[in-house]
């Protein structure tokens, strides 16, 4: 019996969470999990909020995860990460990039870029992983996998086998980028 | 083989697999990726039409020259398309015809959400609901037979979270499907009053033995579960439903018209409690309701956006259903003095054309009646450049409408419209202003693509959905011959020489064309070098952050350049009056 599991992917377009949940969904199928994945495009793609939804288990009904339904959530933004927490399980794990993105409404000086962020969601979840993917990926080669160093963080957390992320990893991305990919997943298993 | 795929790719799978040769649509969230998908597919010809409309009559064509035929469109769409499709319906198919409509609940990228069953009601055909892709890729085959075996178009209705979730598909051959004989039938196919009087007879007919299939036809099941609580649900909702109440009996309906009378009254005399389940309109529960049966639904269920797992275990609660453990406390993490989340909206992206013409329009304080596309972004603040979005192609005729009622906002209105969309239904907008004595200005935003979708092309383009090369339309002969006199191309990145058009065209007496051209910065394949700000010269005075660009910012009094996002365009560079922005950056380049 597989055990069931909810993640949700979340960040702002542009960021790589689309390459990411491909990578989940691809691993997962190789343990042999029903998947559903649920992803909201068109307007979100111009530099808004981006979620994707990704559900394990047996059978998988609905393809939406619920308040307080994630076992993790992964984000590749400190604000997305708070705008999203309510979905996390109580007892799940959020794992946070630590990286800004202004909203253009920040940028303009409509609104203000909350600061403590990071503490607030510490003291409200026991498991809070704060990581500097961006940094981690620069030192791996380039700072365009920092998506990856984000998954090989998340496959810590989740019943799958290190080598069947690998497989999924090497799938999904073109051959050309595959040293630079699997030193940043390394990278970010061994955070 | 099980692959993983989104509803939209298992509709093109199934099309493929169920011998479709012909493919016709127009580009629309969240339709747009089942004819790219079906389009790769070997062996069959998919084509995007300037609009819906034409697209269905092209459909209606080749199904009559005899081909199994898929035309696809968004919701709203269907309206476009609604003129062919009430009369297709009474004239019938040859080759199996399906029509896609890909409805947008909670209008995560559309102006309404109205529900397209209604059409397949008002219409008189089949309306059938996929609720995973695996039935998306096995209702699209099912529809073609009975197209076929009922001589009937048949509508395919699929919801944002059909057509864009993934779940697994079992992979089938392709069955090829012969080309039937075109018969000239004129009783069938012309549709003069006398020979519409005769097809409206069997439309009726049809109606019937469509209820009887209905009643036995394996697309509608009960999954059997306990006797208390009965559900009557139909598309993605039966996915919720089966999540948060997994002991209830349901009745999934995958043909939602004609209902199947007798096995609803069947399901509901073996339950205690029936309720409906069902996204925004009462479809399901008003005629459920009218065959005298005792339901619940809409006085619990939201008929506003999409249901979701907790909305609909909220609901049930209220109607004192229990349901499932999972689903019965309010388990998540209530956010009580959180900092609070700025909204983070669209916007237009870096380098984009369309920010330097509404950057003009918004100095010019200008009324802009505007259109649909990755432009209507500019009614955002800053921009704050459009006044009105009702549908493709409305922003020419309200332009016209706008100066017939108030003489003084004649100089001071503009259209804009996109290029994709001045071609699906701008056109006759701009012909019925000059004939009638307008003198609006037309702004087309060309970009050279239909953007907000993701890069379709159009007849403008030059090149077709099967990447051959075509015909392009050539857009100021085009808006001459409507009769327009005044027509200019100007680039909008060169926001002086913009103003000054607009300026020229708005106050001259008689209707004007400015066509701004220049192609979606997402387009441009050549890297430019990031602008750079001198800290000597920037006073902070925050002038370029009315651009609404992501690559702009004030720190600590200077403007920051974001040099990933930064595309080099320049826009800010113009803006900036202190000459603080230079292009093309020393140390970024």
């Amino acid at each position: 019996m597989l055990k069931p599991f909810d993640v949700m992917l979340v960040g702002v377009g542009g960021q790589g969470t689309l390459l990411a949940t491909k990578v989940l969904a691809k691993a997962a199928q190789k343990k042999g999990y029903d998947i559903k994945v649920s992803e909201i495009k068109g307007m979100a793609q111009r530099g808004g909020s981006v979620v994707s939804q990704v559900r394990l288990a047996e059978k998988v009904h609905s393809p939406l995860i619920t308040e307080g339904g994630a076992d993790v959530i992964l984000s590749f933004e400190k604000l997305e990460a708070l705008r999203w927490l309510e979905y996390l399980k109580p007892g799940g794990t959020i794992i946070i990039n630590n990286q800004s993105i202004n909203p253009v409404p920040v940028l303009t000086g409509a609104a203000e870029y909350p600061s403590g962020v990071v503490e607030y969601i510490r003291e409200k979840v026991n498991n809070t992983k704060v990581v500097n993917a961006l940094e981690t990926a620069v030192n791996c080669g380039s700072a365009r996998t920092a998506n990856v160093v984000l998954l090989g963080v998340l496959a810590r957390y989740m019943p799958i086998e290190k080598e069947t992320w690998l497989e999924a990893l090497e799938e999904v991305v073109p051959d050309k980028f595959k040293k630079v990919n699997n030193s940043a997943f390394a990278a970010g298993y061994t955070i | 083989m099980k692959e993983l795929m989104s509803g939209n790719m298992a509709i093109a799978r199934g099309a493929y697999e169920a011998g479709v040769t012909v493919g016709v649509g127009y580009p629309g969230t969240p339709s747009t990726e089942v004819l790219e998908n079906f389009a790769r597919y070997p062996g069959i010809y998919a084509q995007w039409s300037p609009n819906e409309k034409v697209a269905l009559e092209v459909g209606i064509g080749a199904s009559l020259g005899g081909a199994r035929v898929l035309v696809t469109m968004k919701h709203v769409g269907v309206n476009v398309a609604a003129d062919p499709l009430f009369t297709l319906s009474y004239t019938g198919v040859n080759g199996g015809l399906v029509l896609l409509s890909a409805d947008d609940p909670s209008m995560h990228s559309s102006q309404n959400e109205q529900d397209n069953r209604y059409y397949a009601l008002m219409s008189k055909i089949p309306c059938l609901e996929p609720s995973s892709s695996q039935e998306a890729k096995d209702m699209m085959a099912a529809a073609l037979d009975i197209s076929e075996r009922f001589d009937t178009p048949v509508m395919l209705r699929t919801t944002t979270r059909v057509s864009h979730s993934q779940s697994m598909v079992e992979i089938g051959e392709r069955k090829e499907h012969e080309l039937k004989e075109y018969n000239k039938n004129p009783q069938k196919y012309v549709m003069t009053p006398a020979n519409a009087r005769g097809r409206r007879r069997v439309l009726e007919e049809r109606l019937r033995k469509l209820q009887e299939y209905a009643e036995k036809s394996p697309l509608n099941f009960v999954h059997e579960g306990d006797g208390e609580v009965g559900v009557i649900t139909s598309g993605i909702s039966y996915q919720y439903v089966r999540e948060v109440l997994p002991g209830a009996s349901v009745l999934k309906l995958g043909i939602t018209n004609p209902l199947p009378e007798n096995l609803i009254r069947r399901f509901a005399s073996r339950v205690t409690k029936l309720i409906v389940v069902e996204e925004l309109e009462p479809f399901l529960e008003t005629q459920i309701k009218a065959m005298g049966i005792k339901v619940i639904g809409k006085e619990y269920l939201p008929k506003i956006g999409e249901l979701n797992p907790r909305r609909l275990a909220e609901a049930l609660q209220n109607a004192g259903i229990k349901v499932s453990d999972r689903y019965q406390a309010a388990g998540w993490l209530v956010k009580e003095k959180a900092p609070a989340v700025p909204p983070r909206p669209p916007v237009l992206c870096p380098g984009c054309p369309h920010r330097a013409a509404f950057y003009v329009l918004s100095k010019l304080k200008l009324t802009v009646t505007g259109d649909i596309g990755c432009y209507t972004l500019g009614s955002l603040s800053p921009l704050s450049a459009m006044d009105t979005c009702v549908c493709m192609g409305a922003s020419v005729g309200m332009a016209h409408g706008m100066a017939l009622a108030n003489s003084s906002m004649k100089d001071k209105t503009v259209a804009v419209i996109g290029d994709s969309t001045f071609l699906h239904s701008g056109v006759t907008g701009l012909m019925d202003m000059v004939y009638n004595g307008g003198s609006s200005t037309v702004i087309i935003l060309d970009n050279r693509t239909t953007a907000m979708t993701g890069h379709q092309d159009h007849p403008a383009t030059g090149r077709t959905l099967m990447g051959r090369p075509a015909q392009e339309v050539d857009l100021e002969a085009l808006v001459k011959a409507l009769g327009v006199k005044r027509v200019q191309v100007v680039d909008p990145v060169d926001i002086d020489n913009f103003e000054q058009v607009v300026k020229e065209e708005v106050s001259a007496p008689e209707p004007s064309v400015i066509i701004a051209r220049r192609p979606c910065a997402l387009l441009s394949k050549e890297p430019r070098a990031a602008v750079t700000v001198d800290p000597e010269l920037c006073i902070g005075c925050r002038l370029c952050l009315k651009l609404g660009c992501p690559a702009l910012s004030i720190q600590d009094g200077a403007a920051q350049v974001n040099t990933i996002l930064c595309s080099g365009c320049g826009l800010c560079v113009q803006v900036c009056k202190q000459g603080a922005i230079v292009k093309g950056g020393r140390d970024n380049a």
